[in-house]
C-alpha cells in the first residue's frame, strides 16, 4: 500500500508543535505557575515540532528509497 | 483489563476550563482521523481489503496498533488508579501479564494463525476443530465486542458532557458518527492507523504531565521515600486498611512473597504467576481476536510474527506513563504537597439533601450520633473533625458552601479520577488540550477497534458461515459495510443500557471473565496436541465456562457481601459468610479473579484432554497440516538476519523483561 502513515503523523504533530510553541511564546505567562514555572507549552511544542519534522523526513526518505528500488526492479525486467 | 466505570470521574472535570487552543487541538485530531479514512478509501476494493486490510500493513504500524488496541481509555484510567492503590506491583499487569504471552504468540502461535490463512480467530477454530467451537467462540466474541464498545462510548459521552457541556445524546451520536465515518471509508486499515495515531497522542500528551509530577515530588528517590510512608500508614490517605511492610508500594515481588495479607493487592504468588501470568494473560493476548487481528493484517509471515515482538517494547516501558502517575499522586497525597489529596468520591445530589437535614438537627444531638447520621446520609466514610467543625459553622453558611464542606469531608477516594487530577494540577492551556485529546482519542479508537473486529467475525464467521454462504465478494463487502453501521448502532444501544442500568456493567464484565478464562486451554491443546478432538474442544470449553461461573458462585472476597460479587450459592443454601471454608475465602476481588481463571483453565484443560482421549479423532493428520505444531513444517528463519529472527528477538526481549523485574524486585 502506498499510503505512508508517517506523513499524517508528521503533519499533525508538526502542527501541534507550532500551535503550542506560539501559545507558549505569546500566551499568558501566568499559566506557567501551574507547570512549576516551566514554560512547558513552548518547550514541549518545540519537541513536538522536531518529532513531526523527523516523521516527515523519514517518510520522504522512505519514498525516495522505494522509488530507487522500483527503478532498479523495472530496469532488471 | 477489568476496570471500574468512569461515570464518577467525569464530575471532577467540571472545574477544568478549556481555552480556544484546547478545542483547536481536539478538532485537528478529528480532522486528521477522518482525513485518514478518506485517504484510504481508494484502497478498499474487496471485502478482504475492508475487513482484514488485505494483509498489507507495514510491521511497525501493526506492532504499535497491536499494543494500543489494548491501551484504551479504560486501561489508562484504571492502571493509574491501580498505581496509586498498589504501587509498583501494578507493573505485573505488563511484565508478567502481557510480555511473556506476547512473545509466546509471536514465536509459537502466529505461524498457525497467519499460515493457516484463517481470516479470524474463530475461523482458525473451525479449521482445527469444527463449526460448534467456532460458533461458540464467534458468538461470545461478537457480543463481548459490542458491549466493550458500548461501555467505552458511554464513558466517552459522559466525559464530553462534563468537559464540553455537550448533551449526552448528542455527543454519543456525534462521536459514533466520527468513528462510523472513518471505519466505513477505510475499514480495518483506518482503525489500525488511527490506533497508531492515538498511541503517539497518548504518549506525547501524558509524558510532560508525568515529568512535571515527578519533578514536583522531588524525583524518583524522594518518591520512594514518600511511598514508604504510604506503605506504613495507607489509611492516612484513604487507601487500603492495615499496615504493610515499608516496601509494599516500591517493590514488585517482595511483598507478594509474604502471602496475600502482606500486599495491598491481596494476591499470593501462585495466583499472580499462574492466574494472571499464565491463564489470563495468555488467554487474552494469544486468543483475543481484537489484538490478534492486528498481527494478522501484517504483510507477510515474518512481519506477522514480529508484530507482537515490536509491540512488547513500548508495552514494557508503558508503566512509566500509566502507573508512575498513580504512584506520584499517592506520594503527593501523603506529603500533602500544595494541599493535594487523592480525588474524593463525589457525593450525589440526593445524599446532600438528606445530609443537610441531619446537619440542621445536629446541634440538638450528641456529637457521635449526629456524625453517624450524617455519614449514613452521605453513604461514605467521613472525617469526624471536619464534620464537627461543619456542624458548628453550618448555620452561618449558604447551601453551596455547606455542600462544598461536606464534599471536602469525604475520606473515600475516587481512584479513577487520579490521572485527571494530575492533568488538572499541572497542565496549562495547550498541554491540557493535548492530554485530553489523548484521552478522547483512546476512547474513539477503542470503539473503532471493537467495531472492526466485530464486523469481520460477523461477516466471515457468522454471516458467510451460517446465513449466506457462496455469495460474491461484492456481497460480503456490502455486508461488511452494512454491519459496520449495525455494529455501531448496537454499541449505542449497549451504551444506553450501561448508562441506565449501572449493574449491567459489573455483570457484563463478570460474564467476560467466565468466557475468557478457559479459552487458552482449548487453543493450547488444539495447537500443540494433534490428538485433541472437536468433541473434546467443544465440551471442554463449555465445561470450563460453567466451571468459572460455578467458582464465582462459591468464592468470597473479604469485605464483600455475598451476592453478585461472588458467593451467592451460599446465600441460596441459607448459609452465611462464616460458613464458607477457609480455602474459598480470598483477600480481594483481584485474588478471586486470578484463582477463578486458574480453576477454569484447569477444568477446561482436563476435560478437553479427557474427552479427546475417549473420542475418536475427527481430523486426519493431513487435514491438520498447518494447524498443529507437530504436523507443520518448522519455519526456517535462516535467510533472515540472526538478530531479527523471532525466536532470537523473543529471547532478548524476555531477558530485558526479566531484568526489569529484577531491578524493581
Amino acid at each position: 500500500m502506498s499510503f505512508d502513515l508517517r506523513i499524517p503523523i508528521g503533519l499533525m504533530f508538526g502542527l501541534y508543535g507550532i500551535l503550542l510553541t506560539a501559545y507558549g511564546l505569546f500566551g499568558n505567562a501566568e499559566y506557567n505557575k501551574k507547570s512549576l514555572g516551566i514554560n512547558i507549552d513552548m518547550t514541549w511544542g518545540l519537541f513536538l515540532l522536531i518529532f513531526g519534522a523527523l516523521m516527515l523526513f523519514f517518510a520522504w526518505n522512505g519514498a525516495k528509497k522505494q522509488a530507487e528500488e522500483d527503478k532498479s526492479k523495472s530496469n532488471k525486467k | 483489563m477489568g476496570v471500574n466505570p468512569l461515570h464518577k470521574l467525569t464530575r471532577i472535570m467540571q472545574s477544568i476550563q478549556l481555552e480556544f487552543i484546547d478545542y483547536a487541538i481536539l478538532v485537528i485530531y478529528v480532522v486528521f482521523v477522518i482525513g485518514i479514512g478518506f485517504a484510504l478509501k481508494r484502497y478498499m476494493k474487496t471485502s478482504s481489503d475492508f475487513l482484514t486490510s488485505g494483509r498489507s500493513i507495514p510491521v511497525w504500524v501493526t506492532g504499535l496498533a497491536f499494543m494500543s488496541a489494548n491501551l484504551g481509555a479504560l486501561e489508562l484510567v484504571g492502571m493509574t488508579a491501580s498505581g496509586a492503590k498498589y504501587g509498583i506491583a501494578t507493573c505485573h499487569f505488563y511484565w508478567v501479564g502481557a510480555i511473556p504471552a506476547m512473545i509466546f504468540l509471536a514465536i509459537f502461535m502466529m505461524p498457525f494463525y497467519y499460515g493457516s490463512k484463517a481470516r479470524s480467530v474463530p475461523e482458525y477454530l473451525k479449521m482445527r476443530f469444527d463449526e460448534r467451537t467456532r460458533a461458540l467462540n464467534s458468538i461470545s466474541f461478537a457480543v463481548m465486542t459490542l458491549f466493550s464498545s458500548g461501555i467505552s462510548m458511554n464513558a466517552l459521552a459522559k466525559l464530553l458532557h462534563q468537559l464540553l457541556g455537550w448533551e449526552y445524546n448528542v455527543s454519543l451520536w456525534i462521536c459514533s458518527a466520527v468513528v462510523l465515518l472513518y471505519v466505513l471509508k477505510g475499514g480495518l486499515t483506518s482503525a489500525i492507523y488511527t490506533e497508531v495515531l492515538q498511541f503517539f497522542m497518548i504518549v506525547l500528551g501524558f509524558a510532560p504531565v508525568v515529568y512535571l509530577g515527578l519533578k514536583d515530588v522531588g524525583g524518583w528517590d524522594a518518591l520512594k521515600m514518600q511511598l514508604t510512608q504510604v506503605a506504613q500508614n495507607p489509611t492516612a490517605i484513604g487507601l487500603a486498611d492495615g499496615k504493610f511492610g515499608s516496601d509494599a508500594w516500591t517493590s514488585a515481588w517482595k511483598p507478594l512473597l509474604g502471602g496475600s495479607q502482606s500486599n495491598p493487592m491481596g494476591v499470593d504468588l501462585f495466583a499472580m504467576v499462574f492466574g494472571l501470568g499464565f491463564v489470563l494473560s495468555f488467554g487474552y493476548w494469544c486468543t483475543n481476536f481484537l489484538v490478534v487481528q492486528r498481527a494478522m493484517a501484517a504483510k507477510n509471515m515474518a512481519s506477522a510474527r514480529r508484530t507482537p515482538l515490536i509491540a512488547s517494547v513500548p508495552k514494557m516501558i508503558l508503566p512509566i506513563l500509566v502507573i508512575l502517575p498513580g504512584m506520584i499522586a499517592a506520594g503527593l497525597a501523603i506529603s500533602q504537597k500544595d494541599g493535594y489529596r487523592l480525588p474524593p468520591k463525589i457525593v450525589a445530589e440526593k445524599a446532600y439533601d438528606k445530609a443537610i437535614v441531619c446537619l440542621k438537627d445536629a446541634p440538638n444531638q450528641d456529637e457521635q450520633k449526629s456524625f453517624k447520621a450524617i455519614s449514613e446520609a452521605i453513604g461514605m466514610k467521613l472525617d469526624a473533625k471536619k464534620v464537627a467543625a461543619l456542624v458548628k459553622d453550618a448555620p452561618t453558611l449558604d447551601e453551596k458552601k455547606v455542600k462544598d464542606r461536606l464534599q471536602d469531608a469525604v475520606v473515600e477516594n475516587d481512584y479513577d479520577g487520579v490521572i485527571l487530577s494530575l492533568v488538572k494540577k499541572y497542565c496549562p492551556p495547550g498541554l491540557l488540550g493535548l492530554a485530553l485529546t489523548g484521552l478522547l482519542a483512546s476512547f474513539m479508537s477503542g470503539m473503532a477497534g471493537n467495531v472492526t473486529a466485530f464486523n469481520t467475525v460477523w461477516t466471515y464467521d457468522l454471516y458467510q458461515a451460517y446465513i449466506a454462504p457462496n455469495r460474491s465478494d461484492d456481497h460480503y463487502m456490502w455486508m461488511g459495510r452494512a454491519v459496520t453501521v449495525v455494529g455501531i448502532l448496537l454499541s449505542i444501544v449497549c451504551a444506553y443500557l450501561v448508562s441506565l442500568w449501572a449493574n449491567a456493567m459489573d455483570i457484563i464484565q463478570l460474564v467476560f471473565g467466565f468466557v475468557n478464562a478457559p479459552l487458552f486451554a482449548t487453543f493450547l491443546l488444539g495447537m500443540f496436541w494433534k490428538r485433541t478432538t472437536s468433541h473434546g474442544a467443544f465440551y471442554g470449553l463449555l465445561g470450563g465456562t460453567m466451571a468459572s461461573a460455578f467458582f464465582h458462585s462459591i468464592a468470597h472476597a473479604s469485605g464483600n457481601a455475598l451476592g453478585a460479587k461472588g458467593g451467592y450459592l451460599w446465600t441460596l443454601m441459607g448459609k452465611t459468610v462464616n460458613d464458607i471454608p477457609q480455602y474459598l475465602q480470598f483477600s480481594s476481588d483481584m485474588a478471586v479473579n486470578f484463582w477463578l481463571a486458574a480453576f477454569a483453565f484447569t477444568v477446561c484443560f482436563v476435560l478437553t484432554g479427557g474427552i479427546s482421549l475417549a473420542t475418536a479423532r475427527t481430523k486426519s493428520d493431513a487435514e491438520l497440516k498447518g494447524l498443529v505444531y507437530s504436523l507443520t513444517p518448522k519455519l526456517k528463519d535462516t535467510e533472515q538476519n540472526f538478530l531479527l529472527r523471532p525466536a532470537v528477538l523473543g529471547v532478548i526481549l524476555l531477558g530485558i523483561c526479566v531484568l526489569l523485574n529484577v531491578i524493581f524486585w
